[in-house]
């Protein structure tokens, strides 16, 4: 076997692995494994291949499937193989069915009997090989021919094979539940197993049990607070401990157990109290295993009856994770959060700041977290903020499933909490095919019905931003259906409610909309124009409602509208219209007189055509158009009287001024559905300021005691660094500062308005200057930073931070033209990464005993910038490796220490053979700690 | 299809952000050794954290039974890889977290193995003798 390079396979498919490691592209990779496949095709084909051989062969198929290519003409060898007497063979063939087959493959028919047989047999190790197979391939069909066999085998002498039978039993019971209802006994009794691995694996099936039937296993309660307390005091094997950690997973599967069943359940609860106390102060919170335990129990302090003193604990250990650098941890903070905000609402108030860092963290992952978390905790005083935030999250990404979900989330906070609805608009614009209908006739209503409760002033105010977002988008190209629907039947509506538009600039809109998908509706059009034997026949059906609304209150040739009717009936308007009249009257008194010089000026149509006449109107209503749009920008009114080509004013009653304040206004801020509410409008611009900055990691509070030593280091490294930069960088670089000041001061006001009244007497504060969030308690490293800084700076710099623009607000104008935008370990990173690596080594050492805490700076900021220094072994973040800083082999860290040698020599077996490793260093666990 | 979409979202992500991934629904914790990454799906309510734990678990396990472990072991011996896995986890649960149960049954089995092939071996051998 030593020819064989030491791993058992021959050089030919040695040579396979090889080649498709070296491959270059897929195309190559393709080719490899067609050749492959034919070879194996002849081979296989052969008559009397030996075992061995065959063995190989199905291997290096289940390579070639591996690669996602079909190796379907071998399974039946597989499936032979399973016959085989041999375990080597035997396995083997288990292997490959396993991987090959799902479980509705006709051929696993032909294994049950095989499964059978070994399930009976003497080894327990065949006997274990068959129970792999049944859990992953018995289907419901074939549950029934092996069930009783692996039921005997509960009580079998191996503990691996009682421990497989029960998650064999599992397995089944996640197949077909009712196949396996008549032994939970079985489960209970493993629970007493002597083997704690027996008892851990019972744990799964039995979760599953609880989770659908909870009040049957309340009994087993002060078993599994028993079971858990011991497995606490380290009374399993010694070799169930994982990173120092007793038993973490057996613990986790109890918490998890434990707190389904202290639901709701005050004695139940009780019992458990003292052992999760016990289990909090054992927990050592520096291992990530550590931290998986804390929080769950944290999941289950927060799911039995709380008890206060619990509770404490929990939420210590909860602000922990969220001032933690690790965005895992946070992630988990996060979530442990919004399990313990449904207990007591306050806690969240003192976590407002991690978590808006978390918002805004450019971790999307994390940020989704976020999201959830405030959609747990949305109130009325806050939805429209949380909402906002979501919607514009939402606009940002293009993943459809979750825009999907965002969406509807958005749009049940907006019916539970019915705020002031500009958002439901906006809500509908962005994913408009993406929420269901029902939606839309919700949308559609509310336009109409208003709040209700609220005046008449509201409503129409509601109306008319309506219209004019609607008028804004109906430019775009491309619309969903649905929402084409609810734009086209409010700007038929309310086009011209308000006075804000002529009817003729609506319905040359309409028109346009008419004509870009005049699929539909043109048949509807049709009735119309016979009716009313005039040309404006490109309105869609809402239009054509508002004539027939007309023709009704004229009451005159009701019936033959009466098709059109129905056409509109299917979005559902008809009822809401009833108690709309007045405001059909008054739209379609402003609306039927510009038909008629529209009419006239596109006189040439007739009735014939009106496919040709669809083109002819739209051509003409495009060109009023250009002229209607040139106003915009630059908004005197008399210029928007010399651009308007038409005489419509004089049929309008709107007074003239109206129209250029629309339009100044809408130009002014284009993204915003809400033109008229001034609120809505900062609001706005607070968030294109926190945008703008970025990634604000560094604000978020890390251990608040020594986070201000560390920032003071910083300020420190940096005077060092700046030495070689040229000043322009430091100035940009205090000037980030500043401005990170003014984030976070931002960041106050966002989290006064998530978070309520515990931070609302910072809101007022302006910013003026760099001490300003001195106020907060919440954020008290910021003062701490700035102290430091201004008094390690150089006068001369000190004056810039006391300059910045006074008002908050004034930061939202200059966009993109003044982005440093980054925050000042970028910065950092920026002085550090172009320079060579020397330098930094200098620069580190010339740091001297602060080092530490500098590398943990570095690795906050700029990964690029450790790369030359073997400082720090607290780097040593096992999994997220830094490819940069390989060579650094940090053998300390880990806990077994790989063998330095023994890779290297693995290495050069693997040279010998003749192949080229991958990497540059192939041993995973040397490459992990660099 | 979804290692391909998956990879490219994993492969994109820098080294500090957190080792999950929402995906279609699904979650997915991922841990990155060298040049390899292991991923898991999960239910939406599984710890993520224990996931990991149990992502590095294999490995270790890995470790221990390849004499630590470099990626050339898995690529050449994927399907042995398979067996530990087997049993680890089976059905999604973890089915052992002792490494020391895990090491001795997988020993079991190679050294069943190994007698059943010496056994064989010599057989042929006596065979190939016989015929001679």
């Amino acid at each position: 076997m030593g020819s064989q390079g030491g791993w058992g396979q021959s050089k030919e498919f040695l040579d396979l692995v090889k080649s498709i490691g070296e491959a270059r592209s897929k195309a190559e990779e393709d080719r490899i494994i067609l050749r492959e496949i034919e070879t194996l095709k002849r081979r296989i084909a052969e008559p009397d291949v030996p075992r061995r051989k065959m063995k190989e062969y199905l291997i290096r198929l289940v390579y070639v499937e591996m690669l996602g290519h079909d190796a379907s003409f071998g399974y039946i060898h597989a499936v032979k193989m399973t016959h085989d007497d041999s375990l080597l063979l035997k396995r083997t063939g288990y292997l490959a069915v396993t991987l090959f087959l799902n479980e509705d493959h006709d051929l696993i028919i032909l294994i049950v009997n095989t499964i059978q047989k070994d399930l009976r047999s003497d080894n327990y190790l065949v006997v274990c090989a068959a129970l792999t197979a049944v859990c992953k391939l018995i289907n419901e069909e074939t549950i029934p021919a092996v069930l009783p066999q692996v039921v005997e085998l509960l009580g079998h002498s191996k503990e691996a094979v009682r421990k497989k039978a029960v998650l064999a039993l599992h397995r089944f019971y996640q197949r077909a539940p009712n196949s396996v209802s008549h032994l939970i006994s079985n489960f209970r009794k493993r629970l007493c197993d002597n083997d704690p691995g027996v008892m851990g694996a019972t744990l799964c099936p039995l979760f599953d049990l609880i989770k659908e039937d909870i009040n049957s296993y309340k009994d087993l309660v002060v078993s599994f607070v028993s079971i858990l307390k011991q497995v606490a005091e380290r009374r399993l094997p010694k070799t169930y401990d994982y990173h120092q950690m007793p038993a973490p997973f057996i613990q986790i599967k109890l918490l998890k157990i434990l707190a389904l069943l202290g639901s709701g359940d005050k004695q139940a609860s009780g019992h458990m109290y003292t052992v999760l106390g016990d289990i909090f102060r054992k927990v050592e919170p520096s291992s990530n295993i550590g931290n998986a335990v804390l929080y769950e129990c944290i999941c289950c302090v927060s799911s039995i009856y709380p008890s206060p003193k619990l509770l404490e604990t929990a939420v210590d250990a909860t602000s922990r994770f969220l001032k933690s650098d690790s965005h895992n941890l946070k992630y988990m903070g996060i979530d442990a959060l919004g399990r313990l905000i449904k207990i007591n609402p306050d806690i969240a108030e003192e976590h407002q700041l991690a978590v808006i860092d978390c918002l805004e963290d450019p971790d999307d992952t994390l940020k989704r977290k976020t999201f959830e978390l405030l959609y747990k905790m949305t109130k009325s005083s806050n939805v429209e903020v949380i909402v906002d935030r979501m919607i514009d999250y939402m606009i940002s990404i293009n993943d459809n499933h979750y825009k999907t979900e965002i969406a509807s989330r958005c749009v049940e906070l907006a019916e539970q909490f019915a705020p002031s609805n500009q958002w439901f608009i906006q809500v509908f614009e962005h994913a408009g095919d993406l929420v269901n209908v029902r939606v839309a006739h919700n949308l559609m209503r509310l336009i109409a019905e208003g709040f209700g409760e609220d005046d008449e002033g509201a409503d129409s105010q509601l109306r008319s931003s309506a219209v004019d977002s609607y008028l804004r988008i109906l430019g775009e190209p491309k619309l969903p259906s649905v929402f084409l629907q609810v734009i086209c039947w409010v700007l038929g509506e309310y086009g011209t409610a308000d006075g804000k538009y002529s009817a003729s600039y609506i319905i040359g809109k309409l028109c346009d909309v008419a004509e870009a998908h005049s699929t539909d509706d043109t048949v509807k059009c049709q009735s119309l124009i016979d009716e009313l034997s005039a040309s404006h026949s490109t309105d869609l059906q809402q239009r054509a409602y508002e004539l027939q609304a007309l023709l009704g209150l004229d009451s005159q040739a009701v019936e033959s509208v009466m098709p059109l009717d129905a056409s509109c009936e299917d979005i559902e308007i008809d009822k809401n219209l009833s108690f709309l009249d007045n405001f059909v009257i008054q739209s379609i008194e402003k609306g039927a007189r510009p038909y008629i010089p529209e009419n006239e000026r596109s006189g040439m149509f007739n009735i014939g055509n009106f496919r040709s006449q669809y083109q002819h109107e739209a051509s003409s209503h495009s060109l009023r158009f250009e002229a209607y749009e040139l106003p915009k920008p630059s908004p005197p009114p008399t210029v928007a009287q010399v651009a308007f080509p038409l005489p419509t004013t004089d049929l309008v009653q709107v007074p003239e001024q109206t129209y250029p304040r629309e339009t100044n206004q809408t130009s002014n801020l284009p993204s915003a559905t809400d033109a008229s509410s001034a609120d809505f409008g900062v609001k706005l611009r607070l968030e294109g300021v926190q945008r703008k900055w970025g990634r604000p990691t560094y604000s978020s509070p890390s251990a608040s005691s020594s986070s201000s030593t560390q920032k003071t280091a910083n300020g420190a490294t940096h005077l060092d660094g700046g030495g070689t930069a040229s000043s322009q960088t430091r100035d940009s670089f205090h000037d980030s500062r500043r401005q990170q000041a003014e984030v976070s001061a931002e960041k106050q006001k966002l989290a006064a308005s998530l978070f309520g009244a515990s931070t609302a007497k910072s809101e007022k504060r302006q910013p003026s200057t760099h001490k300003t969030p001195k106020g907060i308690s919440t954020s008290t490293e910021k003062p701490a930073v700035k102290g430091a800084i201004s008094s390690s700076e150089p006068p001369k710099e000190k004056t810039l931070p006391s300059s910045p623009p006074p008002d908050l607000l004034d930061l939202g104008e200059p966009t993109p033209a003044s982005i440093p935008s980054m925050d000042p370990f970028k910065h950092l990173e920026g002085l550090l990464g172009p320079t060579s690596a020397p330098s930094a080594i200098d620069h580190s050492s010339a740091a001297g005993p602060k080092a530490p805490d500098l590398m943990a700076l570095y690795t906050d900021a700029s990964p690029a910038g450790v790369s030359s220094s073997s400082l720090n072994p607290a780097l040593a973040d096992i999994y997220t490796v830094n490819k940069n800083s390989h060579e650094t082999a940090n053998v300390a860290a880990m806990k077994k220490g790989p063998n330095f040698q023994d890779s290297l020599q693995k290495d050069a077996t693997a040279r010998q053979v003749g192949v080229t490793p991958t990497g540059n260093n192939p041993n995973l666990f040397r490459d992990l700690l660099g | 299809m979804v290692i391909r979409e998956l990879s490219g979202l994993i492969l994109t992500r820098g080294p500090k952000l957190c080792n999950f991934v929402e995906w279609k629904g699904y979650k997915v914790v991922y841990r990155r050794y060298a040049s390899l990454y292991f991923c898991m799906g999960i239910d939406a309510d599984d710890n993520e954290l224990e996931i990991l734990e149990i992502i590095h678990h294999f490995v270790e396990i890995l470790d221990r039974y390849f004499g630590s472990v470099c990626e050339l072991d898995l690529i050449f011996n994927f399907h042995k890889a398979y067996y530990i896995l087997d049993e680890i986890l089976i059905a999604g649960e973890l089915q052992e977290s002792s490494k020391k149960t895990v090491a001795r049954l997988i020993a079991a089995q190679d050294s069943l193995v190994e007698t059943a092939q010496e056994q064989a071996n010599s057989i042929s051998n006596m065979i190939a003798q016989a015929t001679k």
